[in-house]
Parts: structure tokens; C-alpha cells; sequence
């Protein structure tokens, strides 16, 4: 089964926070890959730039609106995710449990539909 | 005394009854009608009768038999309501012979958790919902706090243990303690949960949930002893469990860093739970045949010798882990040999047995096994294969002093 991780967290902790090496990744998440992929269950996984330099961008009556950054006000912010294949749920759950940012953010663990 | 020291007194005592009754109390009533879920209803609400009057009439002199009759009189409602049209006449007074009994006195309130506990260790019961079974029924703990420490979602924790209350009450799940034939194998289902849920509980550290689970585990281990004194194997899985939880804070220096076992600070341990346990292993042995906890707690046993400033006497350990693999074939047990192998037989004999296990899928993602074999491959020199290995080892790892620990043997294979 495919799974989605979604990493939530304090950005701004995070930047500061953050020892990364030479690809721009910290050790524990160097190392998280790693084990991932020997498993055979990393499928894709993208690390986001702040929300700073994000957009949102919505379509109502007709007409377009942008507004900066994320749509909503919240302390946690949307950070990066994992695509990670899984036997089940709880393999899935194991995975999240395993993810550096669990410590210092939310990992949000969400099955992905498949046809 | 004031009424709300009178309340709160009350309501201390409805705690206290409930830590050390509970399990009692529900075994009681599910034991006729096999209704787990239904008994439960029954004795929360005898609970919560009890908060509300307990504070205002005091708190009765038998609390057990109070709450039983309460719960009692709910599930026999309950029950009438069903069968209005069926039969079920002869089984309601049967019921309330029994409860009028147990009203009366207080020791007739036989104590059937075993019963209870086989029933929720039962082989139509699914082996991962045993442990969390008995935490419920035995304990009393809630469906979110053992979903915490089994890291599984609350609504899928309660599902989960409602279907299994279903089943026993549908498949006729016998509430009995198995006949001499049956009772080493059924056993082996009974101790295998309560050590799962002491396994979840060994790896946090910190007052977490599962943390606590690791007390909740031993309590039940006791009382298994107790229940069943004649049993070598419940002797010798309390005593596994009294040896690992007397190394519990020896884990963690004072900067909270993890310590492996054999730098570990022995001031730190806690003798008298290694005594606790020596005690029961002894007995174990003398009791009957050696069976897997047995030998495992006898390991535990050989490794805590340090304390007696005796060296750990490796060869005998060896031997110790021949005899668990022949006994269980489990590649876990195979992986712990090789590691304790390097000892005697040095690190390159030790990892050529690891590789006897490189081909199990389990291994894949199973961290102790990637840990073992970073560690082994950099006391052999072979510095690629173990900066490899003790990456994935820290990229598995779930506890943030493990993986720093980790970090840093991988920076000391780097600059070494």
C-alpha cells in the first residue's frame, strides 16, 4: 500500500535548528532515506522551502486571488513529505515513528488512493 | 470532616479500588456470559454510581461487593431487555444466586483474571490484540493510552478491541484455565502477551506511556505467578523482566546519552530487583523443564554477574543462546548470538553469521540487526561496510539518544 508522510512543524525552529551537509540534509535525515530506500519503501520525498516564499493562489466567481504564503494562520507549518510503500497502517505508522521531524513536529500519516 | 474531604476521600478510594479491583471485578461478571464489552458497561457504571454516592453516604465497608451488586443489577437489566422472549429465565437467577453470594461476602468473589486472561489469549483471538486485550480487561488501561504505546490510532485501537470482544463472546471462547494437556502451550499465549507489552514499554525511556506499560507488565507477571505458583515459565518471565527493568536508568548517562550494556554504570542498577529476579530463576529451574523465558532470563542473569565483579562469563552466554535458537529459530535470537559471538570467537566469526541472516526480509528494516552489524563490522576494520551499516542503524532508530549514540560512533569511524 502507498502512504503518504506529511511533515508538519515550526519552520522557523527548523532553520535555525537545522545542521545540514552538503546535499542541504541533516545526518538523521540522510540516514532516514538510507533506511528507507534499503527497505524498498521510499517511493518519493521532497523537502520544502519555507512558506515564505510560497504563494496561494484561488479561483472564486471568476475571478483569480493570490495571497502570500500558506492559506492557513496555523504554528505548525506543511514542510516537506515522504511517498513510502508499506505493508499496512501499522508499517506505515512505524515509518512515521522512525522520521527525524517526529520529535520536533507532526508526522501526518494519510493512505493514498489507489485505483 | 468537611464534605469535600469526605468527596475526595471517597473518590481516592474509588481509585484505589479500581487499580487493584478492577480485572477482578470484570473477570467476575464476564465470566457466565462470556460478554466482555457488556461487563465493562456494567462495572463503569458501578464506578461512576459509586463517585456520585460514595462522597455523600461514605464509602461502604466491602467497595468490591458494593460495586459488584451495582454491576450486576445493570448487566441483569441488560440482559433481561434481550431475552424478554427467550429462555433466559434459569441463567438470570443462576446469575443472581451467584451475586447474592458474593454480596454477601466479599471472598466469594472468586478470582477468575486467569480464566480472563486465557480467554483473551485465546488462538481465535489475533495475536497482536492479546496484549492490548488483557491491558483492558486485567487493568483497566484505555483504549487511547495502549494505542499510544502500541503506536497505533486511537479509533482503530478501540475498533480493534471491541471486534475482539465480539469474538470471544461469538466463537464460545472458553473462560477457563486449560486442562494439564493444553496448559504449557496456552500459557506460552498468556506470558507471550504480557511480554509484548513489556517489550513496547522497554524501549522509551521518560514517563512516557509506554514507559509505564513496562510496570503494568510486571504487575501482571506476578500476578500470573501467584495465580499459577506451580508454572516454571511464569517465574522465569518475571524474572527476565525483574533483570532488564533493574538495568532500566543504567541505559542513559547523567547528559542522557545511551550507554550499551557493557559500559554501563552498575551503581546504577537496581540489585534488588536482580535479587527479586535470581530468586524466582532459581526456583524456575528447580520447578521443571527450561523453557524459552527461562533461558533468556538466565542470560540476563549471566550478564548482571558484573556485579558481583565477576567478568560475563561469554562462553556460557554462548551456550545459553545455542540452546534459546535451537528451542525458538528466531532470526531475532540469532542476530543477539552473533553479537555476544564476537566475544569469544572474534568479530569476523561473528559477522559470518550475520550473513546466514542478510537474506530475511525482516531484517530489511529491523534496527538491533543493522546496529549489531555496524558495531561488529567496525571491531573488524572493515570501515565502509560499517559506516554503511550504522547508518541505516541511526536512520531505524525511534529513540533520540540511540540515534546520537549512533551519530557519533559513525564521526569516530570518520576521524579513526
Amino acid at each position: 500500500m502507498k502512504f503518504m508522510l506529511l511533515i508538519h512543524g515550526n519552520e522557523q525552529a527548523m532553520m535555525e535548528a537545522t545542521k545540514t551537509d552538503a546535499a542541504g540534509m541533516s545526518p538523521e535525515y540522510a540516514a532516514f532515506n538510507q533506511a528507507l530506500i534499503k527497505a524498498g519503501a521510499m517511493l518519493a520525498g521532497e523537502r520544502l522551502r519555507p512558506t515564505t516564499t510560497a504563494a496561494s493562489v484561488r479561483v472564486r466567481n471568476g475571478a483569480t486571488e493570490v495571497l502570500d504564503g500558506p492559506y492557513a494562520e496555523t504554528r505548525e507549518q506543511f514542510g516537506g513529505f515522504y511517498i513510502i510503500e508499506a505493508a499496512d497502517f501499522d508499517a506505515a505508522m512505524d515509518w512515521a515513528q522512525q522520521c527525524p521531524a517526529a520529535h520536533f513536529g507532526t508526522i501526518e500519516v494519510r493512505p493514498v488512493v489507489q485505483g | 470532616m468537611a464534605n469535600s474531604a469526605i468527596a475526595s476521600a471517597a473518590h481516592e478510594t474509588a481509585e484505589l479500588v479500581a487499580r487493584s479491583s478492577y480485572g477482578r471485578l470484570l473477570a467476575f461478571l464476564a465470566a457466565r456470559t462470556r460478554d466482555v464489552a457488556g461487563a465493562e458497561d456494567a462495572l463503569a457504571e458501578a464506578f461512576a454510581s459509586a463517585l456520585q454516592s460514595w462522597p455523600v453516604d461514605g464509602v461502604p465497608d466491602n467497595p468490591d461487593a458494593w460495586l459488584l451488586t451495582v454491576a450486576r443489577r445493570r448487566q441483569t437489566d441488560a440482559i433481561r431487555r434481550r431475552q424478554t422472549r427467550t429462555a433466559g429465565e434459569a441463567h438470570i437467577e443462576l446469575m443472581m444466586d451467584e451475586l447474592n453470594q458474593a454480596a454477601a461476602n466479599a471472598d466469594a468473589i472468586a478470582d477468575r483474571r486467569l480464566a480472563l486472561m486465557f480467554a483473551c489469549a485465546h488462538p481465535a483471538i489475533e495475536p497482536g490484540m492479546r496484549a492490548p486485550l488483557i491491558l483492558q480487561t486485567i487493568l483497566g488501561l484505555t483504549a487511547s493510552a495502549i494505542a499510544a504505546a502500541f503506536l497505533i490510532p486511537p479509533a482503530t485501537m478501540g475498533q480493534r478491541l471491541v471486534r475482539a470482544k465480539a469474538r470471544i463472546k461469538e466463537a464460545g471462547v472458553p473462560f477457563a484455565v486449560p486442562e494439564r494437556a493444553d496448559l504449557a502451550d496456552r500459557l506460552d499465549a498468556v506470558l507471550e502477551a504480557i511480554y509484548a507489552a513489556y517489550a513496547k514499554g522497554w524501549t522509551e525511556i521518560g514517563d512516557s506511556t509506554a514507559d509505564r506499560l513496562a510496570d503494568e507488565a510486571i504487575w501482571l507477571g506476578r500476578l500470573v505467578v501467584s495465580l499459577l505458583p506451580e508454572e516454571p515459565e511464569a517465574k522465569g518471565m518475571l524474572a527476565l523482566m525483574l533483570y532488564t527493568e533493574a538495568r532500566r536508568q543504567a541505559r542513559r548517562d547523567a547528559e542522557g546519552s545511551y550507554v550499551p550494556l557493557q559500559e554501563q554504570d552498575i551503581a546504577r542498577w537496581d540489585l534488588g530487583q536482580i535479587d527479586s529476579a535470581e530468586v524466582l530463576l532459581h526456583a524456575a529451574n528447580r520447578g521443571g523443564p527450561t523453557g524459552r523465558y527461562q533461558i533468556e532470563a538466565a542470560i540476563q542473569s549471566a550478564h548482571c554477574a558484573r556485579r558481583l565483579g565477576n567478568t560475563s562469563n561469554w562462553p556460557s552466554i554462548v551456550a545459553l543462546y545455542d540452546a534459546l535458537l535451537h528451542l525458538t529459530q528466531s532470526p531475532v535470537v540469532a542476530l543477539n548470538r552473533a553479537a555476544v559471538l564476537a566475544e569469544t570467537a572474534g568479530a569476523d566469526a561473528a559477522l559470518a553469521c550475520l550473513d546466514g541472516l542478510a537474506g530475511d526480509r525482516r531484517m530489511a528494516d529491523y534496527q538491533p540487526y543493522w546496529a549489531a552489524k555496524g558495531h561488529l563490522a567496525a571491531r573488524a576494520g572493515r570501515r565502509a561496510d560499517a559506516h554503511a551499516a550504522l547508518t541505516l542503524a541511526m536512520g531505524l532508530a525511534t529513540d533520540d539518544a540511540v540515534r546520537r549514540y549512533l551519530a557519533q560512533q559513525i564521526r569516530q569511524l570518520q576521524d579513526g
